[in-house]
Order: structure tokens, then C-alpha cells, then sequence
């Protein structure tokens, strides 16, 4: 059994805990696993991704165009960037919240995300919508973002285990008081 | 043994410590940076781990630890080894006691550097050893293979991992602490017919080291090292580092029928194994990134014993010159290679245009303030602002537009200086981080001041190495052994060179920094000017600002003059993205409505 996952969004999203949180919990399993990620220069405002291999026998972290099983896209515009990565049946999830970049901002464009759901629709056989900023609302914190995505991604029962054991490996990573709203965050299911 | 999830340069790190790592000195650069600071961090007190100043100084560092028997690392990114190129040279004639593994990191693509340059060729060009892993685990087992080696042939060694290996993380088998090797280093020892260079030092050394070196060759082609798979087919791959993986992912999945050579020390480059390699196969594709290197020794052996094969690659054409190979380019490559079908098409998905993420200035960085005011200053006078290495190099962005030069660490001072001398109604302005100062513009200024130029040097201080991670510096007080001590005041500095003028003043306080720019580069000769402000990283955010929407006449000046993250537009007007603002004041001084408030000047 081998996945490849592939976490997208913006520099400052969380992405980098999302991917660490999802191998902690494939090492706790015996499962090998290995990642490659944005880091540096770019990550300042600039796009974020996170390649993702779970199982035996792999040689790299990074692998090819159509071979991801799941996308999970922290912002429409990055998940579309991405896509040419998803397998034929491949899934995606996606926080239909967009971010403007500020090159958008100064020539004064109207980027609102909506074409690149679109682009979803048109080519995702199993697309998962989820609005961020109102799943961040109803569990209660603006940091919830990253485990409001992950649970939904688990919830998929494309990755080899579930969102009770996510949970206990975030329990075991994060801060205590911030246990209990990271749990409501992996478990919103709406 | 047990398992841990790490990034590779973390692993390199740890295995560096399971070796006996006893002295870690370097500089931080992408993508080196995390090897140090993850040995920092497993420090138990026995390990001494500095941040020198530059390249040049960590490398001399380890040296004289070395020379006393221990076990040393040395760490950059590849251009960092241009600055620590004169002792690297000079040390490999003079050899060392313990075993030494200068740690190089290499940069396809490149992702964020200034050259593709391939230290694979700096081996071969200082005659040392080199080490080329392929994953994080090789990357862990072969740098304690590193020191062996550096340690038994009396030569410091050199490590060259590639981005993608120092920034790839995976589940390693590592060391408990009860298996991992102690060093102790024996002192110094006098003997300067062995410590102290001279011509017939290096006349004896050169013989011994071509010697050495066409014996290691041998040994590396036993070592296991540059392992070939031999499938009996009648072409083969010849490749290394991360391009390995990716041809052994792309072999498997395609079912291609070759040969694989991997060639994990490239210099002394294993000849009887490629020999070997190349009697097996009737062509050859060499995937390598950076540069030709394989691909060149290989048609070397062909010539020189006389075999008619086919040797491909960059010089061919089939891989390209330049840029960082993938899983799918080097799958699109060993299908075509091997005439095999690529198991799909790449269909174009029916995209709509993607809206681009260039990496910015951080809302509320100094540095946007220190070039508005510059600029702001200068307007209309004839200026060149030349830059330099830092997160600063991105204030060449739109809309700021602020940086004519940028080449290497340090070069902004002289480059300014020079410009001078031909274009002498232009006023010269040169920017350079703090962190930079140390490393490279101190003796740039010197040379700036007794050569009577006419400039103005302007340090953008914002008390740490930014760029990299927030690495320390001398001007920040702290040391990597985690003590407190007297920091080196920049001013001092510059005036101890001869800098008459010299001003500091807080970039956000627009006015001040404005006046200051104006008055301070009037002066003739060499002055400096301080832009002294904490990077907005490293502070706890202010109140955001707040944009009152009954004065705002949607001039969008602020958005415009300042390409801020914090300012977006939203419903047509400048709106504040309080997650990202900090509250740092300056687009309410450029506001000429008093729209704005709220921010750090109103708490």
C-alpha cells in the first residue's frame, strides 16, 4: 500500500505542520514515509506545497505528474496549480476561500477564486468543498484551518489510518491548551 | 538503532554527531543552513558550534580543530565556498590530524542562488575528496563514511548534497547514543615541517596527493559506494544524488531494461568500476544536474581505453544544461533513451491563467521603509542603489524598484564605488544587511574610504540573519554555545574605518529617516547611514492599522507606493489584512488623507 499526497496553499497557512502532523502519524504506524517542501525565499507570501509518501519502497520524496491520490488544496488557485499531479481517480479537497497575492493587489485584479473552483468541477471526479473562513468561525480559532483540512483528508479513507489516530499524535505535538480546539477542528464534518 | 523522521539535513547532522563531531562551524545559506543548527541542538556541552562571520573563517576554524585531532564540519551553501576557496586550496596540500568534512550544499535549479555552480568541480579542482549523497538515509550513513576517510587519509573531504536532499525529509534508521563513536582530539602537536605552508611543502604535497588520489580511486571503486545494477541490459544510466532516485523510481515504473551506475564519490571519480559500467552496456545516458561531470569522466574512459560506446547527456542534448532535474523529466528522459512508452499522456487541463506568487517583503519588514525613504529622498537627483544578499534583495520588486545591482555577498560597497568613478554626477548608494556587513562589506568600506570614493553606504539593520532563519551575528550579542557577550557595534566599526559620518535612524519614522537620507548624503566622500528597526518577524505584532473609510478618497496611494501584504483591496477600496499587518505605521504616514491610523503609533 504506498499513497502520495500533496498539501498546496499559501506561505503561512500551516501546511508545513499538516504534512509533519500526517508523517508523525504514518512513523507511529511503522509506516515509512518521506516529504519535500517549500522552504526559504518562497515561503514568504509565495506558493507552499508539500510532497507526501506514505509506504514501502520508495526512493525520493518527490514524485511524478499524475500520481497523487489526494490534493488537498489550502487555497483554489494553488490546487489548480497543482493539479497536473493528480492521478486519474485522484481526490482533491479544497478551501474555497482565495487569497489575493499582492501583485494582484497593485495591478488591481479581481481574482476571486471562483474560475479556479470552476477548474476544479470541470476536471476532479471527487472534489470536497470546504469554506474555510466559516469552518474556522464554527470550531472557534483563524489557526484552525490546517486541521479543519486534514481531518476532512482523512475522512477520505484514502490514507492508512483515521482521524483517531491523528488526534492522538496531535496531542502529542501541540501545546495543551490548544488540544481541545485542534480536536473540534479534525473532527468538523460538514 | 531506531527509527526517526528528519529532515536530510538534519540526518547529516546527526550522523556527523554519531561520527564524534567534536568542532561545527559554518555559515548559514540556503539550503545548508538546518545541518548546524540541528547539531546546535542536540549539543550536550561536548560540541563546540559557532556561526562564524563568513565562510572563510568557519573553514579556518576547523581547520586549526582539526590540526589538534578533532573531528570537524564545516558548513555553507556552494557559493560559500568561493569565499572559503583560499584556506580550502591551501589545506589540502597541508592535510589535517582529524578526520574534517567540509559540508557544501549544492543548489539546482537554482531555488535560491545566485549561480548553478557544480562543487563537484572544486573537488577535483582542490584534488579533495568528494561525497555526493542520493537520500536522507544515505545522506546519514555516508557522512560518518566522510570522516573515516577524511580521518585515515589525513584530508579534509568534502560533502555535497543537493536542495533536494537537505530539504527532503524521511523515516531513518539512526544511532542510539550508546553506538555512536567518541573522539577525543589529542591537542596540538609542533611540527611546522608539517603545519606551515611553503613551496616545498606544496611541491612534496602534490606529488603525495596525485598519488593518494589514483589509489582512492581504486578504493572507491571497491567501496560499495558507486554501486551498479546490473540487469544485463545493453544500455545503462549512469547518475547521482537525487537524479539516482529518480531514475530508479522512473526505471521501475516504466519497466525499462538498463544498467544503473551511481557514482556516490565523483572525485577521485571510481575509474575501474566505470570500467567496469561501461564494458556491460553499448550506450549510456549520464542524468546528472549542475554540471557535466560524470558525463565527461565517463567519455574519458571510453578514450582512454579505447571503447566505442555512446555517451549521453547534457553535452548531447538529452538532459538539460541547466535547472534542476524531476521525477517526470528524467522519466520523459529514460523513455525516450530507451525507447520505451511513457505510461500516459500529458493531457493540458483546461487551466485559467494562475496568478502568480513572487516572494515579497513581509508586511511590516523595515526594509520596505528604509528603500521608501530613500527613494522618497532621492527623487528626481540621478541615484544607483546597488544591493546585495538578503531578504533585502527583493526590495527590487514592484512597486519600491529599489535595486540596481545585486552579485554577491558583500559586492554592493565597491560596485557603488565603482559606478562612482565613471558616472560622477550619480549619487551612489549601496544597501547592505547587517548580517552581510560582517561577513563581506567591512573591507569593502575600508577600501571605499582610503580610495576616496564618493557613496553612501546604507545598513539596513534589523538585528539578525533574516534571510536564512534568524541566524545570530556579531551584532546581536548571542552566540551559538548560547551566550550572551558585547556586541559589535556597526557604528564603531565604521567609523574605526574612517567613516566621518555616520547616522542612525528608526526607517518607520518616515519623516526622520527621509531628512536624514537627504542631509546625510550630501556630505562628500564616504558616509553610511543605519536604518536601525527589529525584522517584523522577530517582534510581537502591533495593533493592526485601521483605515478610516470616510477620509479614504481610494487614491490607493498606500497600496501603490508601498506593495505592502498587509494592504489588499477588497470590494474595490485598500482594506488592512489584519492577519498579516503589524501594525508598523508607515502607510499611514504616506496617507495623504489621514486615512490610516490605528497601528503601533496610536498604542
Amino acid at each position: 500500500m504506498k499513497n502520495n499526497i500533496l498539501i498546496t496553499g499559501v506561505g503561512g497557512q500551516g501546511i508545513v505542520l499538516t504534512s509533519k502532523l500526517i508523517a508523525a502519524t504514518a512513523m507511529e504506524k511503522d509506516i515509512p514515509v518521506m516529504s519535500a517542501e517549500t522552504i526559504g525565499m518562497a515561503q514568504k507570501g509565495g506558493s507552499v506545497f508539500s510532497f507526501l509518501r506514505l509506504g514501502e519502497g520508495l526512493y525520493c520524496p518527490m514524485f511524478a505528474r499524475k500520481s497523487a491520490d489526494i490534493i488537498i488544496g489550502f487555497e483554489p488557485a494553488e490546487a489548480v496549480r497543482m493539479l497536473p499531479y493528480l492521478r486519474d481517480g485522484g481526490k482533491v479537497i479544497v478551501n474555497t476561500h482565495p487569497i489575493m497575492p499582492v501583485t494582484a493587489t497593485l495591478k488591481g485584479s479581481d481574482y476571486t477564486g471562483e474560475e479556479m473552483l470552476a477548474c476544479l468541477e470541470r476536471n476532479v471526479g471527487e472534489l470536497i468543498k470546504i469554506d474555510g473562513e466559516r469552518a474556522c468561525e464554527e470550531v472557534g480559532s483563524p489557526r484552525a484551518l490546517n486541521m479543519i483540512m486534514l481531518g476532512a483528508a482523512v475522512r477520505l479513507g484514502v490514507l492508512p489510518f483515521g482521524v483517531e489516530d491523528v488526534t492522538e499524535t496531535m496531542k502529542k505535538t501541540v501545546k495543551p491548551q490548544f488540544v481541545e480546539m485542534n480536536t473540534r477542528a479534525l473532527q468538523y464534518n460538514k | 538503532m531506531h527509527k526517526e523522521f528528519l529532515m536530510g539535513n538534519a540526518a547529516i547532522a546527526r550522523g556527523a554527531l554519531a561520527a564524534g563531531l567534536n568542532v561545527v562551524s559554518g555559515y548559514p545559506g540556503t539550503p545548508s543552513t538546518e545541518v548546524l543548527e540541528t547539531a546546535a541542538k542536540s549539543n550536550d556541552g561536548s560540541l563546540y558550534v559557532e556561526w562564524s562571520v563568513n565562510e572563510k573563517a568557519a573553514l579556518e576554524l576547523g581547520a586549526g580543530a582539526a590540526y589538534c585531532g578533532a573531528r570537524t564540519m564545516v558548513t555553507m551553501k556552494q557559493v560559500g565556498l568561493n569565499v572559503a576557496s583560499d584556506p580550502l586550496m591551501s589545506l589540502a596540500y597541508i592535510g589535517v590530524k582529524g578526520g574534517m568534512v567540509i559540508l557544501v550544499a549544492d543548489d539546482p535549479g537554482p531555488i535560491s542562488s545566485q549561480t548553478e555552480q557544480d562543487t563537484r568541480h572544486f573537488a577535483a579542482y582542490s584534488k579533495l575528496p568528494c561525497f555526493d549523497p542520493s537520500s536522507v538515509q544515505e545522506a546519514y550513513d555516508m557522512i560518518q563514511t566522510a570522516f573515516e576517510y577524511s580521518e585515515k587519509y589525513g584530508t579534509p573531504v568534502l560533502f555535497r548534497p543537493t536542495t533536494r536532499v537537505c530539504h527532503g525529509y524521511a523515516s531513518v534508521t539512526v544511532k542510539d547514543r550508546e553506538e555512536m563513536y567518541v573522539n577525543k582530539p589529542e591537542g596540538f602537536v609542533r611540527d611546522p615541517s608539517r603545519w606551515v605552508i611553503f613551496p616545498k611543502l606544496s611541491y612534496n604535497a602534490h606529488m603525495d596527493i596525485e598519488k593518494r588520489n589514483a589509489g582512492l580511486s581504486k578504493v572507491f571503486s571497491e567501496s560499495g559506494l558507486n554501486p551498479i545494477t546490473d540487469h544485463g541490459a545493453r544500455r545503462g544510466i549512469a547518475t547521482h544524488g537525487i537524479s539516482y532516485a529518480y531514475a530508479c523510481e522512473a526505471v521501475n515504473e516504466l519497466a525499462a531494461p538498463v544498467n544503473i551506475f551511481k557514482v556516490g564519490t565523483p572525485f577521485p571519480f571510481p575509474e575501474e568500476a566505470a570500467l567496469e559500467f561501461l564494458n556491460g552496456v553499448e550506450e549510456v545516458l549520464c542524468i546528472e544536474e549542475l554540471d557535466p561531470v560524470i558525463e565527461r569522466e565517463l567519455t574519458y574512459v571510453c578514450g582512454k581505453y579505447g571503447l566505442k560506446k555512446k555517451i549521453c547527456g547534457k553535452l548531447t542534448g538529452h538532459i538539460p544544461a541547466a535547472g534542476e532535474n524531476t521525477c517526470d523529466s528524467v522519466k520523459r528522459a529514460i523513455a525516450e533513451f530507451t525507447d520505451t512508452e511513457l505510461p500516459y499522456e500529458e493531457n493540458a487541463e483546461d487551466v485559467p491563467p494562475l496568478p502568480v506568487r513572487p516572494p515579497v517583503l513581509c508586511a511590516g519588514c523595515p526594509h520596505r521603509a528604509s528603500f521608501f525613504a530613500v527613494k522618497t529622498a532621492m527623487k528626481g537627483k540621478k541615484s544607483v542603489f546597488c544591493g546585495d544578499i538578503g531578504c533585502y534583495t527583493l526590495g527590487n520588486a514592484m512597486p519600491l524598484d529599489m535595486v540596481d545591482t545585486c552579485l554577491c555577498m558583500g559586492a554592493g560597497v565597491n560596485i557603488a564605488q565603482g559606478i562612482g568613478k565613471i558616472d560622477k554626477d550619480t549619487s551612489c548608494f549601496a544597501f547592505v544587511g547587517d548580517s552581510t556587513f560582517f561577513a563581506s562589506a567591512i573591507t569593502g568600506a575600508v577600501n571605499a574610504v582610503y580610495n576616496q570614493a564618493d557613496m553612501t553606504l546604507v545598513v539596513l539593520d534589523n538585528s539578525t540573519t533574516a534571510m536564512t532563519g534568524h541566524q545570530p551575528h556579531p551584532g546581536t550579542g548571542r552566540t551559538m554555545m548560547g551566550q550572551v557577550v558585547d556586541k559589535v557595534d556597526i557604528t564603531a566599526v565604521l567609523k574605526g574605518v574612517g567613516v566621518k559620518t555616520v547616522e542612525t535612524v528608526d526607517p518607520l519614522d518616515l519623516k526622520a529617516a527621509v531628512d536624514c537620507v537627504k542631509r546625510v548624503s550630501a556630505e562628500p566622500g564616504v558616509k553610511a547611514i543605519i536604518f536601525k528597526s527589529p525584522c517584523a518577524v522577530l517582534i510581537k505584532a502591533g495593533r493592526p492599522a485601521v483605515i478610516d473609510n470616510e477620509k479614504c478618497r481610494n487614491c490607493k496611494r498606500c497600496i501603490n507606493l508601498l506593495g505592502c501584504p498587509g494592504i489588499v483591496m477588497r470590494e474595490g477600496r485598500p482594506a488592512i489584512e489584519n492577519s498579516l499587518c503589524t501594525g508598523c505605521g508607515l502607510c499611514s504616514q504616506v496617507c495623504p488623507f489621514d486615512a490610516i491610523g490605528g497601528g503601533r503609533n496610536e498604542e
